[in-house]
């Protein structure tokens, strides 16, 4: 399914804009290093679905402690790419990945690599909130649990309470830890998925368009937990909104057509885009 | 005249009808009136008011004809055929007039009985003849009123479409009283049967032995209906059954929805599906031919005393029939879980057995259980594997090895054969149908209340 | 690696991504429900095997009929030509069989011979007889079934190695077979008996065309009742129905009533069409009724399916131009649907023809020799064969059975089949 082929997929002229804006990104990234660590590294990553191409040669890094946005028009393949990251592409049967992507310097599509680990470093949120049908508690211990990294007991407790604390849930909820996680708010749901991923203590959270089932309010208060969990964890969002990548995101990847056009400062790229297609998103000319 | 032959007779009159009507209605139209209806309709409102009722007619008829003419026959008899003798008796005697009126004779009948049989002979063909008389007057009569009613300005097709309504409402009635059916004819008949045997003697009785004395001053067997040791059997065979089914059926269901290629389950559903559609007295013979003998064989091998009619052949073979009930309700059961459940868990790092076990299976257990309780009522009303393969005596045993016999067997072994409706022996029959019926229709209440509960949480 | 760990800027012993042995522990639980789901799969199937299997082998020798060829001398004054049923023609086979082993003299041994040749060869006789007077008086070559016996000894069934006290025939037995062999009088064609005979207390004679009639009957009766009632149940409950207690009664109801045991409706029977109404016992009529009780449910449920799957848009079109309700529904509605009113149906009635107990309480496991003249007439079914078949101690009814079994099944498969065909084949998608 997972091929560590890393060679260039040749003869096309898509491969040939790839390889370019690809080239490209690299070099924007690199002329900012230093400021922060690269903490997620991919090179000529390339998806199929079956016969058909969804993501074309991208080549990105990802720097640790900040809030890197995907963003572009929908179908543009950054979900796949955000999928790639800890491997959940995986569980689609006809979906086969080319390329490299490494984290902290280990490739994890290397076949010694366990996907079941990766995912407990790779937290991931999903759009619409999906805690499971059990108590809040269990909800939250249910990564510990499988891991092992804690049994039932005060040591349990203390990483619920932790995590809920860090997901600025706690004071909502602790008074009711076991009534059902789906009886909370749509709001409270997502925020509880997030303390979810944060129990089993990842590096990474992975954020598939959080907000894009919830109301402005829930929303604000997810963007402003989003912007409090980067001090500790590395945190990559999916976005359709132009306003919450400028919210929330430090820097920027703009995706087109199933190819990485441009990565920069979100700042920068927002007043200062250097492709005409980031452009003509942001302006709101399309997408 | 033959019941079909009639009903042809009955159709051609509707045609006839129907054609009279448009006929008339196209005369009103070319007289230059402005019809409401179209004149096909008017045909239509003809050929239903002349078939319906003749039809309605026959069905109650050919229904109620046998039995009046019994009582008629038995109602003429004399008086020292009838007077102070069992209803049994009576039957007896009715059995020997039709006999007799059909040719064929045993010995000499008595002369009453030669004069009834040819009462019996007459009354028949009266009976034929006035059915046809009174159809053919009621179908001529349906096509005269109707035609009369027939004006330009009358609504044919409104009164076509209320009479079909009322024709589909009367259908959908029937299944109903196809319920009312049941109850009643159990209900009533487990009356005469508790007035004979108490309730109580019935439902906690622990003796089970149905003959019933043939002489009266016989003493040996004075027939027992304490019905313990065969609600026993019922509840031991149906959980060997399910002890076999819900595993298999469960394991396979997980396999099939989260491990499985598309490839595979495409093959292995249909295949598992075909044990549903096997006919249960397919089972029995299997349980008869290779299962039992197999098991005797086995535990002689290891020296265990095996009973050729085993609990564990018959509700082993019950449990590969219901295998495919479980392993499909549990599929919809955990295909029904939405696939951020499971993504979810995956996510979290969850392999594969940890998001089945802790998230699917929680989340899919209410369609689960009802699909196990559906199993269970199946397994409990089931009478072909248990008739052939299971014991006919009711003992309380705990042992797999040993015989037990079941309710539905119960059910066929009382009544199959000459059954006069009269000894409780044949009325106990239903008196465990009744508790058959109570105990299934009240798992399966449940059951699909409990379906019905989880569908709309994911819907 | 070691640089990775420092990368990471969280010191741990061991990089993220090494496994340890919690980890192959949580591996083997997979490995583990993996294999239970493959196991019980290949247990289902392999007894699925195992039951086809098995019905099939003990079906095989049902396939052929032994039969033996002899030259019968009818002579003049043994039929009388004017009443040829009347004679008696077990003396004249008698003679026949005797012309062949002269020596067998003792009545005992004459018994023991006459256990070879089946009781229905003067039947056989006699039917030829009748049809050709004209052989009266003659010397013709006659075929007839050998006995149960005889049939075993043929097929091997019979282990003719075994000792004498373990097997079924004698050794003289044995030997007369023999020499019917060596003089080529012994013959297997196809068994067409066992579907054209009706029943018979002798293997050898018996067959399935009583019962294959009984269930004609019976189906008949059943879709010609259940097929217009469910799907004017279904039409009413679907299209026109209120919602109201009543029609909500009506289909909780129904749903209930296809899952009540089939016992229970042959109870009903017995007690309301055999009982109240005095229909006669052991009909394919009250048989057919009985299951178009059953079938009704499954009808229903599959046309309502059925009428749902018609997308209201046509509904809305066909009132548009001003059609009244009832036309909407027989114009456009009901057509649109039928192929899945009539895959339903089908299924219906295929469960109908395997259902056995119901019709055990009416009486339809009766000993019958002829097949039904009508529905009115005593008669067995499809399945209650099996089961009488399957009760009767001769050995020669043991592949009977099976290959009743193997016809029963052979209908079943071609119902679904059809069922299956024309789902695929009306298949549509709106």
């Amino acid at each position: 399914m997972t091929t560590l082929d890393t060679t260039e997929p040749s003869g096309m002229i898509m491969t040939k804009t790839a390889d370019n804006t690809g080239t490209l990104a690299k070099a924007a990234t690199a002329a900012r290093a230093g400021e922060h660590e690269t903490k997620i590294s991919a090179a000529g990553v390339s998806v199929f679905y079956g016969e058909k191409q969804a993501l074309f040669d991208v080549t990105i890094d990802i720097p640790a402690r900040q809030v890197m946005a995907f963003i572009g028009p929908s179908g543009c393949g950054k979900s796949t790419f955000l999928r790639c990251i800890n491997r959940m592409n995986d569980t689609i049967d006809i979906c086969s990945v080319k390329g490299r992507i490494e984290i902290d310097g280990a490739d994890i599509y290397d076949p010694k690599i366990d996907p079941v680990l990766l995912r407990a470093r790779v937290g991931m949120v999903f759009q619409k909130p999906n805690p499971f049908p059990k108590s809040i508690y269990d909800n939250i211990a249910y990564g510990p649990r499988i891991h092992g990294v804690a049994k039932a007991g005060s040591a349990m407790d203390e990483i619920v309470e932790t995590s809920l604390q860090r997901a600025g849930l706690w004071n909502e909820v602790k008074d009711r830890l076991h009534e059902p996680g789906t009886g909370l708010s749509g709001g409270q749901q997502q925020r509880l998925c997030i303390a979810r991923a944060i129990a089993v203590n990842p590096d990474v959270i992975l954020m598939d368009e959080p907000c894009s089932a919830l109301d402005p309010i829930a929303t604000a208060k997810v963007e402003e937990l989003i912007d409090e969990l980067r001090t500790r964890y590395t945190i990559v969002i999916v976005t359709h909104s132009m306003q919450q990548a400028a919210r929330v995101s430090q820097k920027a990847a703009f995706f087109h057509l199933g190819n990485l056009i441009e990565v920069d400062e979100t700042d920068r790229m927002f007043t200062n885009p250097t492709d005409q297609r980031t452009q003509d998103y942001i302006t709101g000319r399309f997408g | 005249m033959s019941v079909s032959l009639l009903f042809a007779i009955i159709m051609a009159l509707a045609l006839v009808g129907y054609l009279l009507g448009r006929a008339n209605a196209s005369a009103l139209k070319s007289s230059g009136n402005t019809l409401h209806s179209i004149p096909p309709y008017h045909g239509y409102y003809v050929a239903l008011w002349c078939g319906l009722p003749a039809f309605v007619l026959v069905l109650i008829w050919q229904a109620a004809q046998s039995s009046v003419i019994d009582q008629l026959l038995i109602a003429s008899l004399p008086a020292h055929l009838t007077e102070g003798v069992s209803a049994a008796r009576i039957s007896l005697v009715l059995g020997e007039i039709k006999n007799v009126a059909a040719g064929r004779l045993f010995g000499t009948p008595e002369p009453a009985v030669l004069a009834a049989a040819e009462r019996y002979a007459s009354m028949q063909s009266t009976a034929s003849l006035a059915l046809v008389v009174c159809t053919l007057a009621v179908a001529v009569a349906g096509i005269a009123f109707a035609r009369a009613r027939l004006a330009p300005d009358f609504r044919a097709r409104n009164n076509v479409d209320n009479i079909l309504r009322w024709l589909l409402i009367i259908c959908s009635v029937l299944a109903v009283l196809t319920t009312l059916g049941i109850i009643l004819s159990l209900v009533i008949e487990s009356l005469a049967f508790f007035s004979r045997v108490p309730v109580l003697e019935f439902l906690f009785g622990m003796n089970w032995s149905p003959q019933t004395p043939i002489r009266a001053d016989q003493v040996a067997s004075t027939g027992a209906f304490g019905a313990v040791p065969v609600f026993w059997g019922t509840i031991f065979i149906s959980a060997i059954a399910m002890f076999v089914a819900l595993p298999v059926g469960l394991f396979s269901a997980i396999y099939l929805v989260e491990y499985a290629d598309k490839r595979i389950r495409s093959i292995v559903k249909p295949l598992l599906e075909i044990l549903a559609g096997i006919p249960t007295i397919v089972y029995g013979f299997f349980a008869v031919l290779t299962v039992a003998p197999f098991i005797r064989e086995f535990g002689l091998s290891l020296g265990l005393d095996v009973a050729s009619n085993s609990a564990l052949a018959a509700g082993g073979v019950m449990g590969i029939m219901i295998i495919p009930f479980i392993s499909s309700f549990s599929d919809d059961a955990i295909s029904a879980v939405p696939q951020s459940m499971r993504d979810g868990a995956y996510a979290l790092g969850a392999t594969k057995a940890e998001t089945i076990r802790q998230v699917l299976l929680p989340a899919a257990l209410p369609g689960i259980v009802g699909g196990v309780l559906l199993a269970v009522s199946r397994a409990i009303g089931e009478t072909m594997i248990v008739v052939m393969a299971a014991g006919l005596t009711a003992t309380l045993t705990a042992n797999p090895l040993e015989g037990v016999t079941t309710v539905t067997v119960q059910i066929v072994t009382l009544l199959i054969g000459d059954t006069e409706f009269d000894s409780p022996k044949t009325l106990a029959a239903f008196g465990l149908g009744l508790v058959l019926f109570i105990s299934t229709l009240a798992l399966n209440i449940v059951a699909l209340q409990v379906v019905k509960r989880y569908r709309e949480r994911y819907e | 690696m070691s640089d990775t760990t420092a990368q990471s800027g969280k010191p741990k012993e061991r990089a993220w991504y090494e496994p340890d042995a919690k980890l192959s522990r949580r591996h083997a639980a997979d490995r583990r429900l993996r294999i239970y789901g493959v196991a019980a799969i290949v247990f289902a199937l392999s007894m699925l095997a195992t039951l086809v299997g098995t019905i099939a082998i003990t079906a095989a020798p049902a396939v052929t009929q032994t039969m033996v060829t002899l030259e019968v001398e009818v002579p003049e004054g043994a039929v009388d030509p004017s009443d040829p049923r009347g004679g008696s023609y077990q003396k004249i086979l008698n003679s026949a069989v005797a012309r062949i082993f002269p020596e067998v003299d003792a009545p005992r041994e004459q018994r023991e011979l006459r256990q070879l040749f089946s009781n229905g060869g003067q039947y056989a006789l006699r039917d030829k007889v009748v049809s050709e007077p004209s052989l009266i008086g003659q010397t013709f070559e006659i075929s007839f079934p050998l006995s149960d016996i005889g049939d075993q000894l043929h097929k091997g069934v019979i282990d003719r190695d075994l000792p004498r006290e373990q097997r079924r025939v004698s050794d003289e037995q044995i030997a007369w077979y023999d020499r019917l062999v060596a003089q080529d009088r012994i013959s297997a064609p196809l068994n067409f008996g066992l579907i054209f005979n009706a029943d018979s207390r002798f293997p050898e004679l018996a067959g399935l065309w009583g019962a294959l009639v009984g269930s004609f009957y019976a189906l008949l009766i059943c879709f010609l009742v259940s097929f217009p009632v469910g799907i004017s149940a279904a039409v009413y409950l679907e299209e026109f129905a209120p919602k109201n207690r009543l029609t909500d009664l009506i289909e909780v109801n129904i749903n209930n009533l296809a899952a009540v045991p089939s016992i229970v409706f042959g109870l009903l029977g017995l007690a309301v069409f055999l009982n109240f109404f005095g229909m006669p016992r052991s009909a394919p009529i009250v048989g057919g009724l009985v299951l178009s009780l059953m079938t009704l449910p499954t009808i229903i449920i599959a046309t309502r399916a059925a009428l749902k799957a018609v997308p209201p848009s046509i509904r809305e079109a066909a009132i548009g131009v001003g059609a009244s309700k009832m036309q909407t529904v027989g114009h456009h509605v009901l057509p649109l649907a039928m192929p899945g009113i009539l895959t339903g149906t089908i299924i219906g009635l295929a469960q109908a023809l395997g259902e056995t107990a119901p019709l055990l309480l009416i009486g339809m496991n009766a000993f019958i020799t002829a097949a039904p003249d009508s529905m009115f007439n005593p008669s067995t079914a499809l399945p209650t064969q099996i089961y009488i078949w399957a009760d009767s101690p001769e050995r020669g009814f043991t592949s009977r059975t099976s290959a009743a079994i193997i016809v029963l099944l052979g209908f079943l498969v071609c119902m679904n089949a059809i069922a299956i065909y024309m789902r695929k084949r009306f298949e549509r998608r709106w």
